[in-house]
């Protein structure tokens, strides 16, 4: 059956025509993929095997996630070619990912909690017997086999709720080998499993592999890496650049494959005079299960990085110190006065503001306009005799979006009509009319065109230079280096290192995030 | 030369005793919220019987099975749609609806059969039933809103109808009014063929995709449309079924009290959800069955009787339904929160 | 260009201009065609009837506005309103005297609402399951206290408050009418010029990013149903007065008449939007509708259609387009 393009419809599996002996049963090239201003991927070029573990590495942001949507068919690539088995393809949706042979286990799987490991394998395509009923010996049969396969000894009678997320993958797993998948990718599969559970899922992988499926192995802990692939592609700010045997290379060659690039310009404003006393002190501050033990200081004037990889619980640690979420044990102190735990309201009184990672669900409210997002944070201030003042409200957005240079259309807009760069302005605008002794910001230009970052980064320092005390999150190694005077790294929720600016190189950061020492 | 890798993360004891716990816990959970109404039940039972021993005799028992009946059929619906995370609230105003109009069939057709009757109420709810589905499955709009405004559309018409005329038992062939009183061995004919129906429903639900589906559309509805399920087609039959067994209710009700005038069936709504939520049928839909529905509406018959044969007035009912309904609302959210934070924990922990 | 506080008035009037426009076009054309139908629609003495059999819904629909602006819901406000009814017919046949039965009152009516609110925001749970929880427990202890009885002999000083006009009003404000609209008025510049009703708008239309801003949203969310409670106890006190009696079912089945006409009034039943322009709108308009039900011979029982056919209408209009769309696909 020819199979040029694969929709939704049904496709049988078998039809599918088998790659011939030598030929990647997938093989990517040149794709490109963009989301208005930014382009999340360059170059994207990836070619897998039959019967081979493949790795995928790169920073965040380095384009990997989007490749592996293109190849989900959750997005469609704007130029480049995918070929599965020797026959170029298009996808137009996930269904058509499936029918091709391509099964993506995500980071948190999606299974019906509710209903039982066999019924999430089979879910809308139960084996039938007579008058279309649901052959549920055949189902947990067929299940049983799946798990035979793949070497888990996993009930397929239990229900899902209350797998652990280890077991749940299992089950992804199985999922996919009972759709017939032929291509396997998985991504950042051990970020939630212990050792012995990593173990078990290496043994399983191993199996598909002897089994001839092709397996996309996304991982940032290269020591796994090397333990379970044998070829490697490595991308960088959304080009590929690497693919080779990962026989004779070393972690060092990796790490300098991912990250080597010019080191960005450092803003002028940047490069504190002394930094006055601590305005911020986070003392032992714990959440179980989170962060350990996390101790540092922010000086006034002074901008400290926190890197690390994403789930090293930075951004736990913000959000506790602000107040969001809870902590366990420790304390934040901020000017000397201690924070109540669990109250934003306290943070804020002390002068701490929060400019959170999710600009859409947590910055702003979409909804409402530039000037009322502003005020947001703002409207006890603002307000006189309990009325909020209109013309103060009006003054305060209009000062702030001059000082930031924020571009709209009429303030009375919805924040939403507004780009990713001046969205996050009118976020700072918010807090910095607060007049903010310490400054959390999470990921500060995540999703900004390059102009507006330099702004932001410009701003950041001006700030410093201010003497405000700036905690910056961040995942972007150019902006870690290039704006902050210390940098601090988190890996699995714990603070594992801590440079200064002049000590700090792009491999020394990625190496303590990861979790290498890198011979220099 | 290789680098030099800094130590391992610690190699950590796996802890496969509580993973089987938790695992274990849910499961324990799921199982007991249904034979837990059994227990309650039997234990309800037996404390009323000891202090009053008329309780159980065997007239009374006839009575609370009669007057379950309804519920149970009106519970059947309203957890296939409960399940996939929906809400039926106008199914006490399509028994009143089905109620009169099919009775009073027999006033202006004398000698009709009585299974065109049914026939007739089971088509006016399945009416109801299929507008409640479309606009639930087509339009974006909380079932809860749209069966309210039912729920009043529906009880205002049935209230221009009937005006202040009312269906007399004189009206109705004895053939019709004797269906809730035949036994056999003491068992009222009626309550085991609801027990039937209630099986039937229980192996549909459990035995054929589109029941599966609904548990999965409500269990995770972003997983089913990404699965490809055809959440609208699945959302939109449960509505017409409770419409329709609704309806049959309704010709039922009328049967059992012979006399229908408009105020036939208010209020059931709030009785039909507390006795499914009590039977264990998750408020957020994925999981339950009609069998503990069932339980569940058989438990609120005996609690009325109870009260009664106490001497407590019945006035109590209602206070004790709303309580019943918060308690086990809130027990669901507690333990579902429990189970999923200690998952979280654990995860994290192991990483 | 003309300015108020320093906004240019086409600013202040855009958020206005859309639903709320049309509903007051809705109500002028109400206004022409009852006029028109019967005479007597415009005269005082029918306003001051209007005023009477729908001044507790509107003052019920106050607090619901805020609730359902912030993101939740109470259908428990009808229960609470007999709660309280049962509760004065009760504490006024054991003869305790008014002013401490008022107290009582308004005490059980906040409580109420806090356990709404709690339940709500500590626990978690779904205001909408909830409060169809509390719509039967607050009802059933109606049921509880006061029986199958009705007490119907309350002093001729509080019941004139039921019956009569404002004195020095002329003889078409009702108590109620003239509560109500002191009400509004409160409602209207706390939700539109105060932080706390910026705030509830915020928390409506974004959770997440009101908790980041440093909003106590469940602080406010518990004071908003604490509000519904007392307001609706209230409520329940006028509506005793009015017919003299207290029963059990006093204000059966009033919820939706408020949710109605909430959602009537442009308020999306997501939270985030609405405005009490809006809300007063929509009370004209659905007593209009009422009245002109009622002057026509209407069967009164039914007008429930009325009332959830603009319940429906209010709440499938602003998505019309994508509902037919949506139709006609699957």
């Amino acid at each position: 059956m020819e199979v040029a393009r694969l929709d939704a419809a049904e496709s049988q599996p078998g039809s599918r025509t088998d790659a011939g002996e030598g030929q990647p049963v997938l093989a990517l090239r040149h794709a490109t993929k963009s989301f208005g201003a930014v382009r999340a991927l360059v170059d994207g070029s990836v070619e897998l095997r039959a019967g081979e573990v493949h790795a995928l590495l790169g920073e965040n942001g380095a384009g990997k996630s989007t490749l592996v949507k293109i190849l989900a068919g959750v997005y469609q690539p704007d130029s480049g070619t995918l070929e599965v088995a020797g026959r170029e393809v298009a996808l137009h949706g996930p269904a058509a990912a499936r029918a091709a042979g391509i099964a993506v286990i995500y980071q948190e799987p999606t299974l019906f909690p509710d209903l039982t490991v066999a019924e999430n394998m089979f879910v809308g395509r139960q084996p039938l017997r007579s008058g279309r009923r649901i052959d549920r010996r055949a189902m947990h049969d067929e299940t049983a086999a799946v798990f035979k396969r793949l070497g888990v000894p996993l009930d397929p009678a239990r229900i899902a709720r209350g797998l652990s997320i280890a077991d749940q993958q299992v089950v992804e797993i199985g999922k996919a080998l009972s759709l017939d998948a032929r291509v396997i990718v998985m991504d950042e599969p051990t970020a939630a499993l212990s050792a012995a559970e990593t173990g078990r899922l290496f043994d399983v992988i191993r199996t598909l592999r002897d089994q001839g499926a092709a397996v996309l192995f996304i991982s940032h802990r290269l020591e796994e890496v090397f333990t379970i692939c044998e070829r490697v592609t490595v991308m960088r700010d959304g080009s590929h650049v690497l693919t080779s045997d990962l026989a004779g290379l070393t972690a060092a060659d990796l790490v300098r494959a991912m990250v080597g690039r010019e080191l960005a310009e450092r803003p002028p404003e940047a490069g504190a005079d002394t930094p006055g006393d601590p305005v911020l002190t986070v003392d032992r501050l714990t959440s179980e299960g989170v962060f350990t033990d996390i101790s540092f200081t922010v000086r006034a004037g002074e901008i400290v990085a926190l890197a690390g990889l994403v789930g090293s619980g930075r951004s736990e640690v913000a959000r506790a110190i602000f107040g969001i979420d809870r902590y366990d044990a420790g304390s934040v102190t901020v000017r000397g006065q201690h924070l109540r735990r669990a109250s934003p309201v306290s943070a804020m009184a002390a002068g701490v503001g929060f400019v959170p990672e999710d600009r859409r669900q947590q910055g702003l409210v979409m909804d409402m306009s530039v000037e009322q997002n502003v005020a947001l944070a703002s409207l006890g201030r603002l307000a006189k005799g309990g009325l909020i003042r209109a013309s103060a409200e009006r003054a305060m957005a209009t000062d702030w979006a001059a000082r930031l240079k924020i571009k709209y259309g009429r303030l009375t807009d919805p924040v939403s009509m507004l780009s990713g760069g001046n969205q996050q302005k009118v976020v700072l605008a918010k807090w910095l009319g607060r007049k903010p002794a310490v400054l959390i910001v999470d990921e500060p230009t995540r999703g900004i065109d390059v102009g507006t970052k330099a702004e932001v980064h410009h701003l950041l320092a001006g700030l410093a230079k201010s003497g405000v005390g700036v905690l910056m999150i961040s995942s972007e190694l150019p902006e870690v280096l290039g704006v902050s005077d210390r940098i601090l790294v988190m890996r699995e929720g714990a603070l594992v290192a801590e440079f200064s600016h002049d000590s700090a190189s792009e491999e020394a950061i990625m190496s303590a995030a990861m979790g290498q020492q890198v011979a220099k | 030369m290789r680098a030099v890798l800094s130590p391992r993360r610690q190699q950590r004891p796996d802890e496969p005793a509580k993973r089987t716990g938790s695992a274990a816990l849910a499961e324990r959970v799921f199982r007991i919220r249904e034979s837990g109404i059994v227990v309650v039940l039997a234990v309800f039972v037996a404390c009323t019987a000891a202090v009053q021993p008329r309780f159980l005799n065997s007239a009374n028992i006839q009575f609370v099975l009669i007057d379950t009946t309804v519920f149970a059929l009106l519970a059947l619906g309203e957890t296939m749609v409960v399940i996939s995370r929906n809400v039926d609230l106008s199914v006490g105003s399509v028994v009143g609806l089905s109620a009169y109009l099919a009775t009073s069939l027999f006033g202006q057709h004398p000698g009709i059969p009585i299974v065109v009757v049914f026939l007739a109420g089971l088509g006016i709810g399945l009416a109801c039933g299929i507008a409640n589905g479309i606009m639930v499955a087509a339009g974006r709009v909380p079932s809860l809103v749209v069966t309210l405004a039912t729920l009043y559309i529906i009880r205002g018409i049935d209230i221009l109808i009937v005006g202040g005329k009312e269906v007399v038992a004189q009206s109705l062939p004895s053939a019709f009014l004797e269906i809730p009183k035949a036994t056999v061995l003491g068992i009222p004919d009626l309550a085991i063929a609801i027990a039937v129906v209630i099986g039937i429903g229980a192996y549909y639900l459990r035995t054929f995709r589109s029941g599966r589906d609904l548990y999965a559309i409500g269990s995770n509805p972003e997983a089913a449309r990404l699965a490809g399920l055809p959440v609208g087609r699945r959302v939109f039959t449960a509505f017409a079924v409770s419409g329709a067994i609704a309806g049959v209710a309704g010709v039922l009700w009328g049967a059992q009290y012979g006399t229908i005038n408009s105020t036939a069936g208010t209020g059931y709504e709030l009785q039909v959800v507390s006795a499914v939520v009590v039977g264990g049928v998750a408020i957020f839909g994925g999981s339950g069955s009609v069998v503990g529905a069932a339980l569940g509406a058989l438990l609120l018959s005996t609690i009325s009787s109870a009260l009664y044969v106490l001497g407590i007035s019945p006035f109590w009912d209602q206070a004790i339904w709303g309580f019943l309904l918060l308690l086990a609302i809130a027990l669901d959210q507690t333990i579902t929160e429990r189970l999923t934070s200690a998952l979280r924990k654990r995860r994290t922990r192991h990483a | 260009m003309p300015s108020l506080r320093g906004r240019p008035l086409p600013d202040l009037l855009r958020p206005a201009l859309r639903w709320e426009t049309g509903l007051a076009v809705v109500v002028i054309l109400i206004l022409v065609i009852g006029s028109a139908a019967s005479p007597d629609f415009l005269t005082g003495n029918n306003l001051f009837n209007l005023g009477l059999s729908n001044g507790e819904v509107a003052i019920m629909v106050l607090p619901m506005t805020l609730i359902i602006i912030s993101g939740e819901i109470d259908l428990s406000v009808a229960s609470i309103l007999g709660m309280a009814s049962a509760l004065l017919g009760v504490l006024w046949n054991k003869h305790w005297p008014m002013p401490a039965i008022f107290v009582v009152v308004a005490i059980v009516g906040l409580a109420a609402g806090a356990v709404n609110g709690l339940l709500v925001t500590r626990l978690r749970l779904p205001s909408l399951a909830v409060t169809i929880g509390t719509l039967a427990l607050y009802r059933g202890i109606a049921t509880i206290l006061l029986g199958p009885n009705t007490v119907s002999d309350f002093p001729t000083a509080y019941t004139n408050l039921g019956v009569n006009a404002v004195p020095f009003t002329g003889n078409d404000l009702t108590y109620s009418t003239l509560i109500f609209i002191v009400l509004a008025i409160i409602f209207g510049i706390v939700l539109h010029a105060t932080p706390f009703g910026r705030s509830i708008y915020a928390m409506g239309a974004s959770p997440e990013a009101a908790q980041f801003a440093g909003i106590r949203v469940k602080r406010i969310k518990t004071i908003l149903f604490m509000l519904s409670g007392l307001i609706c106890s209230l409520a329940g006190v006028l509506w005793t007065f009015r017919l003299d009696t207290a029963v059990q079912n006093n204000g059966l089945g009033l919820e939706l008449n408020v949710v109605a006409i909430v959602l009537l009034a442009g308020v999306s039943i997501f939270g985030g939007k609405g405005s009490i322009i809006g809300v007063v709108l929509g009370v004209l308009a659905f007593a209009g509708i009422q009245n002109a039900l009622l002057l026509t011979n209407f069967n009164q029982e039914a007008t429930g259609i009325v009332t959830g056919a603009l319940l429906l209408a209010s709440v499938f209009l602003p998505n019309a387009g994508r509902f037919v769309r949506r139709l006609t696909r699957t």
